[in-house]
């Protein structure tokens, strides 16, 4: 019969597919599944004596995320300096992408409406910091900030201060390096709702009365919002686990989770306790980002 | 006087980019709007039609000149502080609101209660006969029924000047004879004046109280729809607005010779103590054609079956093309083969004289 020959070379045709595509499919499950799993393996073990792991199962870790137990009388108290690190990077990387889009919706109107011509030019301009290793554009940031930096400097010469203001190693320089660093994630995204925007939807605004201020935060910005939220997720996930800025303007004090990760693997020596953290970053980034996809998917009565 | 006018442009110039480049649209327009009127704006694209309809909406301030409003110079003020709205060409419906949304955006601009919002809304909706889709999305939305949306949100706020921007030029012909009435109607229920801008002179005639026909940045000629149906001011006129016979010939006081040497009688009133080179217009319904032996003498080239009517081409000895229009005959009669020797009567009181 035509139609189970048919079927026969369906099935042929999805086995084959299947067994062409295996070798990407082990990769893929080897290079991107199989490091976290062996994170969170780690994480339910117990800490080796100068580093690694001892393959023995324990909910150390975990308890450490949170607990602090007294090591001469075992009284359990909350873990005060885990937690103000955790405040400390949500906090950060919330005033990072608030801080980008100050600065980045303006970029991006403004290369939205310039001549077709130019707008590649604006765009190259913004990536342009992309190319050059962050390390050393971090480094560029704290000439800027540090008391006998550019910023002091100047504003000593005005006469604005008489002594210089301590930026440096302070969350102010670590929030300021971040949103440098990711004000282009922020760009983009904007750059491609703003210019998909139909500006004769501004006239109608104006044309209904509406006040410049009144059609920005009613017509444009309502339109532009899945820009905006495209944005956000691209500057707060990778804000969350940021090691390199926190670490260089931060000066090891203001330690955000990464850096604090990466003190776990090293001087820390509690590799159990560096995996459980970095699996609580992943859920943490997880939850923001599936709290953005249900706010963009969400249908607002109000626009 | 001054009381009964809603809109005037005085003198009103707007020109576009500067130096050797520079464009201008409009040149030094003067037209007075009437209170309740419905004017039309006709003109091929790149006449200056739209920029007129700018300049009194506020998106573009007049190079020189004044847009007046009930008596007061708006000339400096915005958009968003006149109380005249706009039905856009394109629509521009704000797509993240429901059509009631959209309706009621002005009006809450404008501060008003949301009780009266929302029933300004729905006596808005009613009026154009979309409450059962107030909900929607627009996107969700036919043209037709964006159409009325846009219409409804531009008189929500009441306007004292409603503007209408070629708004029915993406509608296919059928809606557009609906819209048409729809809007003749709407603008009888509201009394306000609109003041619509099209490229077809078919809409203009149906629908206007007086129209502007514009070329070139100029307003040749403002009247009623028959009077410049009837009595076009100018060649440009008489070519745009329907279709018309053109025959070059000298004037005198009895009448007009061709150049065949051929005379025609013209009615007195038409020649009006006119004389010398003029251009005779004559509407292709009003040419009659009769055997051969009567009249003008003429040569049938072709004729084209248009269903109700028949168009006879018509070549005079000198080589001047007619078009005559004529009922189709109901026994479908084949008699206007090419080649044809026929007779043509010119009504002498139906031919116009333009000057060149």
């Amino acid at each position: 019969m035509p139609s189970s020959s048919e079927d026969l070379a369906e099935t042929a045709r999805v086995r084959r597919n299947w067994l062409l595509s295996t070798p990407a499919l082990v990769l893929l499950a080897l290079g991107a599944a199989g490091p976290l799993l062996i994170v969170a393996v780690y994480s339910f073990l117990e800490a080796g004596e100068y580093s690694g792991v001892e393959w023995r199962f324990s909910l150390d870790a975990w308890f450490q995320i949170l607990f602090h137990r007294d090591i001469f009388d075992d009284t359990i108290s909350l873990a005060d300096a885990h937690l103000t690190i955790f405040w400390r990077s949500v906090k950060l990387s919330l005033l990072t992408t608030i801080a980008t889009f100050i600065f980045g919706f303006p970029t991006a109107y403004f290369i939205a409406t310039r001549a077709p011509k130019q707008r590649a030019l604006w765009l190259f301009l913004i990536t342009i910091p992309f190319w050059t290793n962050l390390l050393i554009r971090t480094f560029a940031i704290m000439e800027v900030l540090r008391n006998q930096g550019i910023l002091n400097t100047l504003l000593m010469k005005i006469g604005l201060i008489t002594t210089p203001i301590q930026i440096l190693y302070t969350d102010t320089a670590v929030l300021i390096g971040m949103a440098y660093v990711y004000l282009p994630l922020m760009v983009l995204p904007m750059y491609a709702a703003i210019d998909r925007f139909d500006f004769r939807l501004v006239e109608a605004g104006y044309d209904l009365y509406a006040s410049r201020w009144q059609v920005l935060r009613r017509v444009i910005l309502p339109i532009v919002k899945p820009g905006a939220i495209a944005g956000s997720i691209l500057v707060f996930v990778p804000s969350l686990g940021a090691y390199v800025t926190p670490r260089v303007l931060g000066g090891g004090k203001n330690m955000m989770i990464g850096n604090f990760i990466d003190l776990q693997f090293g001087q820390g020596r509690n590799w159990p306790l560096g995996a459980a953290l970095s699996m609580v970053l992943l859920v943490i980034v997880g939850a923001a980002l599936l709290a953005y996809v249900r706010v963009s998917t969400k249908e607002n009565p109000h626009g | 006087m001054t009381d009964t006018i809603a809109v005037e442009a005085k003198s009103a110039r707007k020109t576009y980019g500067q130096g050797t480049e520079a464009v201008t649209a409009l040149k030094d327009v003067s037209v007075q709007i009437s209170k309740g009127e419905f004017f039309t704006l006709l003109g091929p694209s790149g006449c200056g039609k739209t920029t007129l309809l700018r300049l009194i909406a506020g998106f573009e301030t007049p190079t020189s000149g004044e847009i007046w409003l009930d008596g007061k110079d708006i000339s400096a003020d915005p958009p968003n502080k006149r109380p005249i709205n706009t039905v856009f060409q394109s629509y521009a419906l704000f797509p993240h609101l429901t059509v009631a949304q959209n309706i009621g955006f002005g009006l809450e601009m404008l501060g008003r209660p949301r009780k009266e919002v929302a029933e300004t809304t729905a006596e808005m909706l009613a009026l154009v006969r979309m409450e059962s889709l107030a909900g929607r999305r627009t996107a969700q939305l036919s043209g037709g029924q964006q159409q009325r949306v846009a219409l409804a949100r531009a008189l929500a706020p009441r306007p004292k000047v409603l503007l209408l921007d070629e708004p029915l030029s993406a509608l296919d012909l059928k809606l557009r004879k609906e819209m048409q009435s729809e809007l003749k109607r709407l603008q009888t229920e509201t009394g306000i004046t609109f003041i619509f801008v099209t490229h077809d002179q078919e809409e203009a005639l149906t629908m206007s109280d007086r129209i502007g026909v514009m070329s070139a940045g100029n307003i040749l000629q403002i009247g009623a729809p028959r009077d410049i149906y009837t009595s076009p001011a100018n060649r440009f006129v008489a070519d745009f607005i329907g279709e018309t016979n053109f025959i070059d010939a000298t004037v005198d006081a009895t009448g007009a010779t061709l150049s065949g040497g051929q005379h025609i009688d013209i009615a007195p009133q038409r020649i009006a103590g006119r004389s010398g080179k003029m251009t005779l217009a004559l509407r292709p319904e009003q040419l009659r054609i009769v055997p051969a032996g009567h009249g003008l003498p003429a040569t049938l080239t072709h004729s084209v079956y248009f269903g109700t009517d028949i168009h006879c081409h018509l070549a005079l000895p000198d080589g001047t093309e007619l078009v005559a229009r004529m009922q189709a005959a109901a026994d479908g009669s084949a008699a206007y083969t090419p080649g044809t020797q026929v007779g043509l009567i010119l009504p002498p009181d139906a031919i116009q004289l333009l000057e060149d």
